[in-house]
């Protein structure tokens, strides 16, 4: 069965998902293990400073519901994960609360558009608090991870309910600015029942 | 040896729902909301429902080596489920015999015995008390088996699945299965060696009451319209070639798909008629996930046309095999439904990976695997979401405490369109809702009773 002749439009991370294979696996368990090493860790507050920003953009993005500007935060090929195991196991081994490339990112935007997503028909109304941001260097000078606390308080319905935790971005350099490349949420009851888990985080 | 303490609740107890006429509150195509929203109604539920019928209780990968635990529930009871030194699987009341304490905190784990973090009693993982600090401040001897813990005293397991019942008159666990077993049998057999493992799990909270997400369990009517958001995402680059449960969006009742009710509570939905009946047929209808492109065609230069029955195994197995009240072999899940209170219950999506069996490549293993987590995420994420807003959304309308009765009724009275095999199970079209009247019909059964219930000790 021959595939047939990709455009430029079908190879585009968007439509088709090649780059998530063994290689991406394997790396991107390296990129965040063992990465929160002080002696790694980045003091200058101007750059700090920098960082908090893009993370509180991000948060602003998300609760304003301005999914494409937040999407064009993360490079092409990025990776979005929120283990189900508080020590982030290997996830070619391990069901994740949520594992997407940029096409199911993608999908989860378009799915909450539809209309029909009754799980967020309303959208939940959230307010995003980020916080103890660091800032520490990574295997190359392109590179930093990042980590920041996290509260989500998410009113839908008649309640107001709380996700919290904390994530690691990994962020490269592109031009005068910073891309995501992955981000990594890490909810304290990840391993629990967690309710109506519909939002993006 | 063994010591059986009968318990004499809840035929003999003069309880909340002694008064209840479970004919009137269940009718051949209505329920009334009161089982629902009831807490008496709830409590009874737990002893005659979770204890008077086979419950399952944990899968034995998830405790494959010797003093392996897991803690789990049988109802509201907190259970350690524990394979003990001689690999034999109980089923210990997770309840220290002296005061009640919780004995294990722990999710899982390997242990030979627990000791509990009030006083120290500490007991074998066979249930069996060990010692006690300072035993001469005790009058009575404290070898007496009433000090042991309480156990499930019926632990059987089908082909890794571990169900428990306190129902001394139930029947044998297979038998209880009877004509939903080959079924189970057939969902096994389509992976290497037969077997799945456990890998973490998909878990959801939702405040609805636990059947709720049973009466869902074989419901082909709500798919096209409670999932639209799903079907429109999956679809939303397919062109031609419909993805995942695109069938269900036109007249699914002419579809080939069917329902089968095989008795005891237990239901089937069959879609893997809808598939193509080839190699692939089952990759083909598998929406977009990460990695997917890559690993077809790094498939197809490995193992040229063998790459997609290997594809196959990463695919969603279109199947909904459901075993009252609280299992569901779904996709390539297992489901399993924790009461937690009238109107809160947990929905659990456990994982399912492949294991080398030598009949697989090695290197396919992992990159099914790989795969096929990605595959298992689709539907808790894009699916799951929206049935348990709607559960939760029903336990709401429920409290209009005038508008009594929720119908299930659809399929009834049409003359030829429900099929009484010769076997006993019930067919009928994707749609109909005979299967949640004839679970009513066991839930019913169950809740009048008598029960022969009973906990076990070591003696
Ligand atoms: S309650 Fe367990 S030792 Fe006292
Ligand atoms: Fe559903």
């Amino acid at each position: 069965m021959a595939a047939p002749a990709a455009t430029a439009k079908d190879s585009h991370p968007s439509r088709s998902s090649h780059y998530v294979n063994d290689a991406l696996y394997r790396q991107l368990i390296a990129d965040f293990t063992g990465w929160q090493d002080d002696a790694r860790a980045v003091c200058d507050p101007v750059v700090r400073d920098q960082f908090r920003r893009l993370l509180e953009r991000e948060a602003r993005l998300l609760d304003q519901l301005r999914y494409e500007d937040w999407l064009a935060m993360y490079a092409a090929e990025c990776i979005y994960w929120v283990p189900s195991t508080p020590n982030a196991g290997d996830p070619r081994r391990e069901i994740s609360v949520m594992f997407d490339d940029r096409r199911r990112l993608e999908d989860r935007v378009y799915r909450l558009r539809t209309g029909f997503a009754w799980s967020q028909a309303p959208a939940s109304r959230t307010v995003r608090l980020v916080s103890n941001v660091e800032v520490f260097a990574a295997d190359r000078d392109d590179v930093r991870m990042l980590r920041s606390n996290f509260l989500i308080s998410e009113f839908w319905g008649d309640e107001t309910r709380i996700l919290t935790g904390w994530a690691g971005h990994r962020v490269l350099r592109e031009g005068d600015g910073w891309t995501i490349k992955a981000k990594q949420v890490n909810l304290i009851d990840c391993d629990q029942s967690i309710r109506n888990p519909s939002i993006i985080l | 040896m063994t010591a059986l303490e009968r318990i004499s609740a809840p035929q003999n107890r003069i309880d909340g729902t002694a008064l209840y006429d479970w004919d009137y509150l269940v009718q051949e195509g209505r329920a009334h909301r009161l089982i629902y929203t009831d807490p008496a109604i709830f409590e009874a539920e737990m002893t005659r429902i979770f204890g008077g019928t086979w419950t399952y209780l944990a899968h034995e990968s998830e405790i494959p080596n010797d003093n392996d635990f897991i803690t789990r529930r049988l109802g509201l009871r907190p259970l350690i489920v524990v394979r003990d030194g001689n690999g034999k699987v109980r089923a210990l009341y997770n309840r220290c015999t002296h005061r009640g304490t919780t004995l294990c905190r722990w999710d899982k784990g390997n242990a030979k015995s627990f000791q509990c973090p009030y006083h120290g009693w500490n007991f074998l993982n066979t249930g069996k008390l060990r010692g006690v600090p300072w035993p001469d401040g005790y009058g009575d001897d404290m070898r007496d088996p009433k000090y042991n813990l309480a156990q499930v005293p019926r632990v059987e397991s089908y082909r890794g699945f571990i169900f428990g019942t306190l129902n001394l008159d139930a029947l044998p666990l297979v038998e209880h299965l009877g004509p939903i077993a080959p079924i189970i049998d057939q969902w096994l057999d389509r992976n290497p060696g037969g077997k799945v493992v456990v890998c973490e799990a998909n878990r959801f909270l939702f405040k609805g009451n636990w059947k709720l997400a049973y009466d869902n369990s074989c419901d082909g009517y709500h798919v096209a319209y409670s999932h639209r958001s799903l079907l429109e995402t999956e679809n939303r680059f397919a062109g031609e070639n419909a993805k995942g449960m695109a069938y269900y969006r036109n007249s699914p009742d002419t579809q080939p798909m069917y329902m089968r009710y095989t008795g005891h509570g237990n239901h089937f939905k069959d879609k893997r008629p809808n598939l193509e009946q080839r190699p692939g047929g089952l990759w083909a209808l598998e929406s977009a996930h990460p990695g997917m492109e890559h690993y077809e065609a790094e498939f197809i230069r490995r193992y040229g046309e063998r790459a997609f029955s290997l594809l196959d195994l990463a695919g969603s197995e279109p199947v909904n095999i459901n075993v009252f009240p609280n299992f569901s072999l779904l996709g390539n899940h297992i489901q399993v439904f924790e009461p937690i209170s009238v109107g809160e219950t947990n929905a659990i999506w456990y994982g399912t990976m492949i294991v080398d069996d030598g009949s697989v490549p090695s290197d396919a293993v992992t990159d099914i695997n790989a795969l096929r987590m990605r595959t298992q995420e689709g539907f808790p994420n894009f699916g799951e979401v929206d049935d348990i807003a709607n559960f939760e959304q029903i336990q709401r309308g429920l409290m209009a405490v005038e508008d009594e009765w929720v119908y299930m009724h659809r399929g009834l009275g049409i003359p030829g369109r429900i099929k009484h095999n010769s076997d006993g199970t019930i067919d009928a079209p994707a749609t109909d809702e005979a299967f949640m009247r004839e679970h009513f019909k066991e839930w019913k059964r169950l809740m009048k009773g008598p029960h022969n219930l009973a906990i076990t000790r070591e003696a």
